[in-house]
């Protein structure tokens, strides 16, 4: 059945048609037509923003949380200006979203109109894919293409940008069924020669382990059962990047923490050690990575990505299969349950022996203080107050973002929302907003820095507009922490500008938000003022006070091997001893 | 227990393979911004366009051929590849290079000014290089010329002391040999 309807009906009815029901926006001259169609109807709940960034932020937290294609609505000009940021963010950490921006009248394009900039030349290279709908004609199969290719293959940001004078055309709308992408058809089963040749080399192998990464929670909360299953039938350690986090239980015994810069002793040890590598969806980051010629040297490297670009762009693989983590991951069980391959016994025995030692390096352990709250006590607390609870955790980033990835211990996939690739501070807020509204009785905490959590502390209108209860815990320790610590390990301690004289009373801040303040500065405090967080049901902003120059440990300073990491003042030197062979020493 | 740190958090460049040369054919949807996306890709990841030709050769599929020479590692040739095949409106890529010495020919307009002497000798190798004349007045030429990329270079170098002023260049269009397609 053909329907007439104007391209602002059309939209909605293209979103009611796509499964949205929330989408994040803020409105402006061109998009109104929209907004009247929003008015007029309550399948849809919109959700008014602060400022653009924070939508798109929002509709990443809502997506990452979810499994869902976010959604964004902005007028043209400076709403899809402010935007950029978090496509590019959502681009860099493969977040589907479907962002519609307002545009001048099609007459008006080119001519420097009021509220006017290229938005598709802009963000062409901050998304997967963009479109301009100059005619009536192709707007519905735009919007349904547009969330095909939001979440096919490697999802990405898609951004539809619509002139205002397309959205009072009618035209006829056509539903998703009917519309078919031309050429867009990424590869998703791997490789059958590909899975045999890794479940022999797997089997075969002495020192094995598992790298993950955001691909598996991309792919769906299936592949990370199977991840699962196939990490304990082969019996190999596991170790994940920041992307990557959830996927495989932290409490399990095979696990190793997170990997990389901030990474544990005992995962970038066993990633240099190691002679099979198993890397499923995860892409060989320079912040994984460190230095790559003495990288894993090693081992023989198995690389499933869904992304062919993603192959051999930085290190060299062995054996490359294409395809989505969890139909490879599903093949992977299956092979290796028919072929039941003898591993080593004795070999995995002395890996993990080796890795033992490595663990008993207890490289998260630090110096605590009576009179001031440590970061990672904070962050610990805060983890055994809340692990019982259904809870979701987002950041900002900096060294709050890496105490909590090493701190916090995640269960499950979509639980830990955090900007991997772009590195966006003032993430965190807008991020738990999104999460918030998908899960409107989940505990939503943003583990958030003083400095990061201004740049869009504006979305705490939007959180109390909305009854988001959502809890920002604020490690506040008034420096830009990670670059005052770049600064004192890097730049003869010269602290330029990383240090913030002139802070909001966050506590009052809150108040002014019509929302609760709470302020932790003594550990003793530490745990009655969490408990009082949780248990309050409206958004809250927690200071919690710490140590002014805690540094976040292990590191390996840059542009070195694995093997070379900086460790914490708590971990004494013995213990390091025990774990490293002399052939070891020489290179720490 | 550390050697002195280095002042960068990024890792350093890795030792450099050779570049090589390669011909990439490219089958897009003749669609407003394709060529930008595709020029796009090349400068925003730092990769080399040595020539770059486009037209639209498949008129009722709405389908355009990009012809693009470049060079780089056959690591970043990879990346090349596999960037531009995961550009959404990209039917296909072709490596000619890997296919086997493609044929590769380009188009330049050459305006030469002079009398007397210079004159004729301009005309002459024009004959013998095989380039036809388009347009002439007592004092000008411009010539047509075909052919591969070093006749097109011969060409100008030997016109540059005759009173070369002017060279317009297509850039390389290029195809496989035998009688496979894309």
């Amino acid at each position: 059945m053909v329907r007439t309807m104007t391209g602002a009906q059309m939209v909605l009815k293209a979103l009611a048609d796509q499964g949205v029901e929330h989408i994040f926006g803020y409105p402006g001259g061109a998009v109104l037509p929209i907004y009247d169609e929003i008015f007029q109807q309550d399948e849809i709940q919109h959700i008014l923003v602060r400022h653009e960034q924070g939508a798109v932020h929002a509709a990443e937290g809502y997506a990452r949380s979810t499994g869902k294609v976010g959604c964004v609505l902005v007028t043209s000009g400076p709403g899809a200006t402010n935007a950029v940021t978090g496509l590019t963010d959502a681009l860099m950490d493969s977040i589907p979203l479907v962002c519609i921006t307002g545009q001048v009248p099609t007459h008006l394009i080119g001519n420097d109109a009021f509220q006017e900039c290229d938005t598709v030349g802009i963000t062409r290279p901050c998304t997967k894919h963009n479109y301009l709908v100059k005619d009536i004609a192709d707007l519905a199969r735009v919007l349904h293409e547009a969330f095909y290719v939001a979440k096919a293959g490697r999802p990405g940001p898609v951004v539809v940008d619509i002139p205002k004078d397309v959205q009072f055309t009618p035209g006829e709308y056509v539903g998703p069924s009917n519309v078919r992408h031309k050429t867009y058809r990424p590869q998703v089963t791997g490789d059958q020669e590909a899975i045999r040749a890794a479940v022999d080399l797997i089997g075969g192998a002495k020192k094995p382990l598992f790298y993950t990464g955001g691909g598996v929670i991309n792919s769906g909360p299936a592949a990370s059962q199977l991840l699962r299953e196939f990490v304990r039938l082969t019996g190999c350690p596991i170790t994940s990047t920041l992307m990557g986090l959830g996927a495989y239980p932290a409490a399990d015994k095979q696990w190793l923490g997170m990997l990389g810069m901030h990474g544990t002793y005992e995962a970038n040890w066993a990633m240099h050690d190691c002679d099979v590598m198993i890397c499923v969806g995860a892409r060989f980051d320079d912040r994984i990575t460190g230095r790559l010629d003495a990288f894993s040297p090693g081992s023989t490297k198995i690389h499933i990505d869904i992304d062919p670009s993603s192959i051999n762009k930085n290190v060299h693989v062995d054996i490359p299969i294409i395809g989505d983590c969890g139909h490879v991951l599903e093949e992977l069980v299956r092979v290796w349950k028919a072929r039941a391959p003898q591993v080593d016994k004795a070999a995995h025995t002395a890996w993990w022996k080796q890795i033992d030692k490595w663990r008993g390096v207890d490289c998260l352990k630090y110096s605590g203080k009576d009179d001031v709250i440590m970061p990672q006590l904070a962050i610990q607390r805060l983890y055994e107050h809340s692990k019982d609870k259904d809870v979701y955790i987002t950041t900002e980033v900096g060294q709050h973002q890496m105490w909590a990835a090493q701190y916090f211990r995640f269960e499950d996939p979509n639980r830990w929302m955090t900007s991997g690739g772009l590195g966006t501070m003032g993430y965190g807020l807008p991020a738990a907003v999104g999460v918030q509204m998908a899960h409107r009785d989940s505990l939503v905490i943003d583990i958030a820095g003083e400095a990061s959590v201004l740049m869009t502390m504006q979305e705490m209108s939007t959180a109390v507009q909305y009854d988001l209860p959502i809890k920002i815990f604020i490690l506040n320790n008034q420096y830009m922490g990670m670059v005052r610590q770049w600064q004192e390990l890097l730049h003869g301690k010269r602290y330029s500008h990383s240090y913030t004289e002139a802070l909001p009373d966050f506590v009052k801040l809150a108040e002014a938000y019509q929302c609760v303040g709470i302020r932790a500065e003594k550990p003793d405090e530490l745990d009655d003022a969490i408990k009082e967080m949780i248990a309050v049901d409206k958004p809250v902003i927690f200071d919690c006070v710490v140590d002014q120059h805690a540094n976040c440990f292990p590191m390996i300073p840059s542009g070195e091997a694995h093997n070379n990491m900086l460790l914490g003042e708590g971990v004494s030197d013995e213990s390091i001893s025990e774990a490293v062979s002399e052939e070891g020493k020489v290179l720490v | 227990m550390n050697a002195p740190l280095p002042s960068t958090h990024y890792p350093a460049a890795t030792g450099a393979q050779s570049a090589e040369s390669h011909t990439l054919s490219v089958l897009v949807d003749n669609e407003p911004g394709v060529l930008a996306r595709v020029i796009g890709l090349f400068s925003g990841r730092g990769y080399n366009i040595d020539s770059l030709t486009v037209s639209e050769t498949e008129h009722q599929s709405h389908l355009s051929r990009i012809t693009i020479v470049t060079t780089g590692t056959p690591m970043v040739i990879e990346q090349i590849k596999s960037q531009l095949d995961r550009l959404v409106p990209i039917h296909d890529v072709t490596d000619l290079t890997v296919a086997g010495n493609p044929l590769e020919r380009e188009l330049a307009l050459i305006k030469v000014v002079g009398k007397g002497e210079k004159r004729v000798e301009a005309l002459r190798l024009a004959e013998a290089f095989r380039a036809q004349v388009i347009d002439a007045s007592t004092e000008h030429f411009v010539f047509e010329i075909t052919g591969r990329l070093n006749k097109i270079e011969q060409f100008v170098t030997l016109m540059q002391p005759l009173g070369l002023v002017e060279v317009s260049r297509t850039g390389i269009a290029a195809i496989g040999r035998g009688q496979e397609a894309m």
